[in-house]
């Protein structure tokens, strides 16, 4: 029975960080039809840098002031986000999406080498965060605090992310944008600063998911790759460009993880993908996409 | 009578023509090359084919694959088994299994992604090799995981046993033959894929590519044609993968991992994708401009990267594209020239 | 001798009913036009016709054979073949490789992947043929997508003809071309479609064109026929005419 709440716990956490990971992509290509292959990778920088910053702060500053610094990965992962969408996206927008996959391509290459070049083969954990809290008793076992948090992140991720694409102003320039580009613009909306911000904001949330998962997980070269063909199936089972998708998407990959490896290791990515296949079969857009 | 097509016959003839040379300078590389030299050609007529099969989806159906790595991978490692599991050392037994192995997995991988097209095809030809790469990862009592299986120089024969490398210092012989070998195999691949890009079939892909919605209104049935150039484009990527195998001395799970249909993307990219011949001097360059990055830095994905991006940003047409239309500037401004004069 | 007839075909998209029971027929080697108001259905209904869209209920005879349910690679080899109103072309391919194909497909060579497309003299002779008599013949070389309007309109129409249909639907072979062009395109269009004894239906706005070219008009308003009969007939139905003209005619 307790290893059962173990389990759920594991899935949630690790639901929570790959709904940030999906939403942001699934964001994106929403609103400016772009998919991003460099997502994982920005993802991973966001990981790198909070594990950087907190290894360098841990020595100086008191426990309670370290947890101020967790979203330092998010910002970063944000800012170049606001750089990359004008000087590398914006020029590709009239031509052939071929050219807008091969561009995050390419931005995926340079990423993963940065991140060698930076902060080499060695992994770089965050872990004075995942101590300070301690651990919670679950019956016979112990279970980190810290992962207590994630979960209550995901959780207040998906609700603020709802809230804000439901209930403010930007919201709805964002959802006009993503359904008739050319009417938003006619209409008076600076299109090019609503996909700055959709696409700062789907960075934000990337960076954000790896800044949180670097505490409890090491960051490693890779992990970005990993993560990002895990995003793409939640995707493809919720369906793209749909908030919701990437919710329930993110909640039966994570539960259908942890259940397979806990039986068959080997098998876990093979199932995952066997039910993204079955779910296009049966909708091809997705469980929340709209048809195209 | 057919005056618009004696035109175009004579173009091609000529294009033709100026293969010659090309063949020429290849059949001489190994007088003047050394060993090191003409094994980096050799990598790269190997990846040329692969990266000709490759285009037959990007450039002339419009489908661009993430997971092309799967049909090397496989070409590789029915190599790999055939050796480790039934000791077979002829050349052309492996080309016949690995061909048959990678157009039972390109067949089956077709039918669930030519439903797609887009980012969706993308998508789903990622995650399919991905998994294929889990599957040779994981199961490393069959595919000795990390370590790799290996097929060494040594054991090969090609051509029926006629030609081997059994004893000592055998490897210049090795690269020598292996290189004729390769190259034959190559051109055959040329002049076949040429062909099906020139052929009603092929035309019929470009169609597609072009107006789905028109093609199906001319009586085609889209999938089918889709699936047929997933097949043959699978079939020469598996061919290439085959090749490869005893030049690389073994496989590891990396050959199915994504770089490697990255490294395909790109050398499609570099060469230019709306021109036949753009993905073969794409991937030649490619091996020589890696073997260049990788002599003096370790961070030659960085490189790739940021000229991939320059590519894509600047020289859409890549190299051979930009190459024709610096050429047909210069010949029509030639040509228009003494008309200004007088 | 009727051709195709259809018989309570309906199509609705939610509340609109953009085909509501229409039982159309056309006739052997007649030059019908498809008029009426924007959204009178005259789209939707070649939609269905050539497997473009679904029926929700009705059915479709072609030379008296049920062909509802038969998928488009189906109905073009029993006959039918369309152009489309926004130029539905091939762009990155030479006008001549856009008919060759429809001429490829007709003949079910598309599936040959080791024969030289430009070696099949036949076709090519038929191919530029079917230029000749668009009048494109000129333009063989170069791409769809560089080509002027008006070429594009006529190429557009060349493709589905080079399909030898028995029954061509047109629709608005000449919307959005000059009126010099418009004459020139539709006198091309009715030579050839005339010359080869092929049934056509054809979508139009202008009413010149249509009292000019048409041996029977029939005329669509929401979903249902309003009114079928030759130009005169048309011409002196007041109220139809009203409506067509947009304004009560003084004549």
């Amino acid at each position: 029975m307790d290893i059962l709440v173990l389990q759920i716990l594991n899935s949630l956490f690790y639901a929570s960080v790959l709904f940030l990971l999906a939403a942001g992509l699934s964001l994106i290509f929403g609103v400016m039809g772009i998919i991003n292959m460099a997502h994982g990778s920005l993802y991973a920088l966001g990981a790198y840098v909070t594990a950087w910053v907190i290894t360098f702060a841990a020595t100086a500053v008191h426990p309670a002031v370290l947890f101020l610094l967790l979203p330092a990965g998010a910002l970063v992962v944000t800012a170049a986000g606001v750089v990359i969408e004008p000087v590398l996206l914006r020029p590709l927008y009239k031509r052939p999406e071929e050219y807008q996959l091969l561009i995050t391509f390419g931005l995926l290459l340079v990423l993963e080498d940065v991140m060698r070049f930076v902060w080499g083969g060695t992994p770089l954990s965050a872990s004075p965060l995942m101590d300070a809290l301690g651990i919670v008793h679950v019956g016979e076992f112990v279970y980190p605090t810290y992962n207590l948090l994630v979960i209550a992140i995901g959780v207040f991720a998906a609700l603020g992310v709802w809230a804000f694409v439901y209930r403010t102003r930007f919201g709805v320039m964002l959802r006009a944008t993503s359904q008739d580009r050319r009417m938003a613009s006619a209409l008076g909306m600076n299109v090019g600063r609503v996909y700055v911000q959709a696409f700062g904001l789907g960075c934000f949330m990337a960076g954000l998911g790896g800044a949180i998962v670097v505490p409890s997980q090491a960051a490693v070269l890779g992990m970005g790759v990993e993560v990002l063909v895990l995003a793409f199936v939640v995707v493809v089972i919720g369906g793209l460009g749909s908030l919701e998708g990437a919710l329930v998407g993110a909640l039966i990959v994570s539960f259908v993880r942890t259940g397979v490896i806990q039986f068959y290791e080997e098998l876990e990515l093979a199932v995952l993908y066997l039910i993204a296949a079955a779910v296009l079969l049966v909708r091809p857009t997705g469980l929340f996409g709209r048809p195209q | 009578m057919i005056l618009g097509n004696n035109g175009q016959r004579r173009s091609i003839a000529w294009r033709w023509a100026l293969a010659i040379p090309v063949v020429v300078v290849l059949l001489a590389v190994p007088a003047f090359a050394g060993a090191y030299w003409t094994q980096l050609l050799t990598y790269g007529l190997i990846f040329a084919v692969a990266a000709l099969g490759f285009n037959l989806l990007l450039g002339y159906t419009g489908l661009l694959s993430f997971g092309h790595s799967a049909y090397l991978g496989v070409g590789a490692y029915s190599v790999a088994f055939m050796v480790r599991y039934w000791h077979v050392s002829s050349m052309e037994l492996y080309i016949l299994g690995g061909v048959a192995a990678t157009a039972i997995v390109s067949a089956l991988f077709g039918v669930v992604c030519v439903r797609y097209t887009r980012i969706f095809f993308a998508i789903l030809t990622l995650a399919l090799s991905q998994v294929l790469w889990t599957v040779a990862y994981k199961f490393f009592w069959i595919t000795g995981g990390t370590d790799g299986l290996r097929v060494p120089y040594s054991d090969l024969s090609l051509l029926g046993g006629l030609i081997h490398f059994a004893g000592d210092d055998t490897y210049n012989k090795f690269i020598h033959s292996y290189y004729y070998y390769v190259l034959v195999i190559f051109c055959a691949c040329v002049v076949l894929m040429w062909l099906i890009v020139h052929s009603p079939f092929g035309k019929t892909l470009q169609a597609i590519r072009d107006n789905e919605t028109r093609a199906r209104f001319l009586g085609v049935q889209i999938l089918q044609y889709r699936w047929l150039a997933f097949l043959v484009s699978g079939i020469f990527t598996g061919l290439a993968g085959v090749l490869w195998v005893p030049l690389n001395g073994l496989t590891t799970p990396d050959i199915l991992y994504w770089p490697q249909s990255g490294k395909i993307v790109f050398f499609t990219v570099l060469g230019g994708f709306r021109n036949f011949s753009g993905p073969i001097i794409g991937a030649v360059v490619y091996n020589f401009l890696e073997a260049w990055v990788v002599g003096f830095t370790q961070y030659w994905q960085f490189a790739l990267g940021v000229i991939l991006i320059v590519l894509v940003l600047f020289v859409p047409g890549g190299l051979v594209g930009t190459l024709l239309r610096v050429l047909t500037k210069t010949t029509t401004s030639m040509q228009t020239k003494p008309k200004a004069l007088t | 001798m009727s051709l195709l007839r259809t018989q309570k075909l309906v199509k609705h998209f939610g509340d609109t009913r953009a085909v509501d029971g229409v039982d159309l027929i056309v006739s052997q080697g007649e030059f019908l036009s498809l008029v009426g108001a924007n959204g009178a259905g005259k789209t939707t209904l070649v939609n269905l016709i050539s497997a473009y869209l679904q029926p929700d209920s009705g059915h479709i005879f072609f030379q008296d054979q049920d062909i509802t349910f038969l998928p488009v690679a189906d109905r073009i080899k029993a006959g039918i073949a369309r152009s489309f109103q926004l130029v539905n072309l091939f762009d990155d391919l030479s006008a001549f490789d856009n008919v060759a194909l429809a001429v490829f497909s007709r003949e079910g060579k598309t599936r040959n992947l080791f024969t030289l497309a430009e070696k099949d003299d036949a076709v090519t002779q038929e191919t530029l043929e079917v230029l000749r008599e668009f009048g494109i013949e000129d333009k063989r070389e170069t791409l769809a997508g560089g080509l002027a309007q008006g070429e594009r309109k006529l190429l557009d129409v060349a493709v589905a003809h080079a399909l030898r249909p028995k029954l061509l639907f047109l629709d608005e072979p000449t919307s959005g071309v000059s009126t010099r062009d418009k004459a020139q395109i539709m006198d091309t269009v009715s030579s050839v479609v005339r010359a080869g004894k092929i049934t056509a239906v054809i979508i139009e706005h202008d009413m010149d064109v249509v009292f000019k070219y048409s041996d029977r008009i029939v005329v669509m308003q929401e979903g249902s026929i309003l009114a079928d009969g030759s130009p005169d007939e048309i011409r002196q139905n007041g109220e139809v005419a009203a409506m067509l003209l947009g304004a009560p005619t003084s004549t």
